[in-house]
């Protein structure tokens, strides 16, 4: 190589690194950084009013699964409560991935086989419910499914029922505000992957004996596939990081992950457990996704 | 209906949209398509060709008329219903599956037993000459491997009547040459019944038993490739197959009378007045002006294609008839522009057409 090559390497790598310096930056100082703060902390003491206190400690990772007895220091038992609320993360999670997934498909199909014209519209009314603030929108579910609500109200008037279902302040209210909040975001990937699909391919499978159920399961969901993924991913990671939604519609006992880190960093003043959570969460989340993804693979190279 | 027909349309029309603005894109269109041959539906894009093989595959149903086979209705079967299977102008090949897979999906969905698909699916593949490729994806094929496997793929389930929908217009000219001897092979190997859709007459007029030409919906004539050539019913189909003359005439007792006022002897014609005569480029010779049926010309220019050249010559009215004269060793037919010349038409080679 010459000198004059070499030296235009060298600056085509520096401008390379230039170039990639706002991304770097970001990830190191808004990311990373964060992160290991977080890490840190979770082997830390808790301090006397919240904040940390620099001796090591393993206690913020022991009380995320053993709690000590009040009344006899020394003696751990399973902190059930902390179980039961990761259990409900990961139950709520799942089931409202699947909800949207439910009602997205059909509604992203629906969207990818109106005429070209009309689709930005389509999209467009999928994407309104963004513009309000997260608060007021499940608020406004609350107001559609509490004792006094629009259901209960209709339910009750027409004589089906005589007293109010009891929705709010339920995993089952958590379930549906969850499934409202994120179904934009199923809808959207899963649009630009059936946006792509051939739909002649469906005439073709039609052509070689399939049911239209075989056409779906044999040809469409394989193709789409890296839409169900993307909006499955989209939906489950913010699911169960969900703050505001369990709080409103779950009320205090119907607490999920994010609301418990919430109430170390706050009330219970206990920010080392409130790491050693987040991390935790990171890590259900981590896996979780491994999981599907490779799963979703093999499916897809097995045909 | 006799015995050996594999497809029927009775009277099919297909009407798109409603009311003042429906277009009629098969108008009262009534075919018989045989066991085992190769049946082309030719014409040019937009005549309802497509239309036809979307009916007979169940994609379509149409507005009125029947449509049978092997003298069962199946006018409103689904295409799953349907042993028939179409090879699409896209292949529309599964891109998630491989090869074999692709080849295999009709059989499965017949529900099958593993053992026959699997058995089948290798015949096909051999038969089609894709051994080495049958584990790819078919993204991975050249244009010409992905017809193939689109071709294995529509004749594994052994259908009664394959469809092809202009299957070889993406290929390039030499592939397509290739393809053409291939699918002839194919069928003739597997006897199954062939309709095949395309635009070009070349195509058609090459592999198949039978020809149908369409235009505006409507089947102008259906014949062997050499009837639909030498005996055109009417000026579309001698204009859509092949080059042509076309020269005003007026039918007089013996024969024709053309606008330069020369006689063309025919026998056999009916009524009298004005008409046209056709008469195909290779059957207009040059001829000494003393010869009987001589018509004096003048040559207005020269083309050289090769094996021959095209020579456009005037008559004293002014119309042109083109002459495909068969070029000598040295290329030189010998003749210059404005020389006059006599031409004559071989006897019995110009018709009449009906409009």
């Amino acid at each position: 190589m010459s000198a004059a090559e070499d030296s235009r390497d060298k600056a085509s790598v520096r401008s390379a690194w230039l170039l990639s310096a706002p991304a770097i930056f970001v990830l190191t100082f808004a990311a990373c950084g964060p992160l290991l703060i977080m890490l840190v902390y979770s082997f830390l003491t808790k301090g006397q009013y919240g904040n940390v206190e620099g001796v090591f400690s393993l206690e913020g990772w022991r009380s995320i699964l053993y709690s000590e007895d009040i009344f006899d220091p020394g003696v751990f038992v399973w902190a059930d409560a902390h179980l039961t609320i990761f259990w409900r993360s990961v139950k709520l999670s799942i089931l409202t991935t699947l909800l949207t997934l439910l009602i997205g498909f059909p509604t992203a199909w629906f969207i990818a086989t109106r005429p070209p014209k009309s689709r930005p519209l389509w999209l467009f009314l999928i994407t309104i419910p963004f513009w309000t603030n997260l608060l007021i929108r499940t608020v406004a579910i609350f107001e559609v499914i509490r004792n006094e609500g629009v259901i209960n109200t209709v339910l009750l008037w027409s004589g089906l029922i005589t007293v109010p279902f009891q929705i709010t302040y339920t995993d089952t209210a958590v379930f549906i505000g969850m499934a409202y909040v994120f179904l934009p975001l199923m809808v959207l990937p899963l649009f630009a992957a059936i946006d792509r699909f051939d739909m002649r391919l469906i005439e073709a499978a039609y052509d070689l004996y399939a049911s239209r159920f075989a056409v779906l399961r044999r040809v469409i969901l394989p193709i789409v596939r890296p839409g169900v993924i993307a909006g499955s991913i989209l939906v489950f990671v913010p699911s169960l990081g969900a703050v505001v939604t369990p709080r409103i519609l779950g009320g205090g006992k119907n607490m999920m992950i994010g609301n418990f880190i919430e109430l170390q960093f706050g009330q219970g003043r206990n920010w080392p457990l409130g790491a050693a959570l987040s991390m935790t969460l990171l890590v259900i989340v981590t896996v979780a996704l491994l999981v599907y993804v490779r799963a979703a693979n093999r499916e897809t190279s097995h045909g | 209906m006799s015995t050996d027909t594999a497809i029927e349309a009775r009277h099919v029309v297909k009407a798109f949209g409603q009311g003042d603005g429906a277009v009629r894109a098969l108008d009262d269109v009534s075919v018989e398509i045989r066991k085992g041959e190769f049946f082309t539906l030719l014409g040019p894009s937009g005549c309802g060709k497509t239309t036809l093989l979307r009916l007979i595959a169940g994609f379509e149903m149409p507005t009125d008329g029947t449509i049978l086979l092997d003298g069962a209705d199946i006018t409103y079967l689904p295409p799953n219903q349907r042993p028939v299977n179409t090879v699409f102008q896209s292949y529309a090949l599964f891109p998630h599956l491989t090869v074999a897979q692709n080849i295999a999906f009709g059989l499965q969905m017949l529900g099958k037993p593993a053992a026959e698909v699997k058995a089948r699916t290798e015949k096909m593949i051999a038969l089609v000459q894709l051994d080495a490729m049958a584990g790819r994806k078919t993204s991975q094929l050249s244009g010409g491997q992905q017809q193939r496997v689109a071709l294995a793929r529509a004749l594994a389930p052994q259908p009664k009547v394959l469809l092809l929908d202009e299957p070889l217009s993406a290929l390039d000219y030499k592939l397509r040459k290739e393809m053409q001897i291939e699918l002839k092979r194919l069928q003739l190997e597997t006897g199954i019944t062939f309709v095949f859709v395309t635009h070009d007459q070349e195509e058609a007029l090459t592999m198949s038993d039978r020809v149908g030409v369409m235009s505006s919906g409507k089947l102008q004539q259906v014949g062997s490739p050499r009837e639909i050539y030498t005996a055109p019913r009417n000026r579309f189909v001698a204009s859509f197959i092949g080059e042509t003359n076309f020269l005003p005439a007026t039918v007089v007792p013996g024969g024709v009378r053309l606008g330069c006022g020369a006689m063309v002897e025919m026998s056999g014609l009916a009524g009298s007045g004005p008409t046209t005569l056709t008469i195909r480029p290779e059957q207009v010779r040059l001829a000494d002006a003393a010869e009987p049926g001589a018509i004096a010309a003048q040559v207005s220019n020269l083309v050289y294609f090769g094996t021959d050249t095209h020579c456009y010559l005037s008559l004293a009215d002014g119309a042109e008839v083109i002459a495909r004269l068969q070029s000598p060793s040295n290329g030189e037919v010998g003749l210059q522009k404005g020389q006059s010349v006599a031409l004559r038409f071989v006897p019995g080679a110009a018709q009449v057409l009906a409009d």
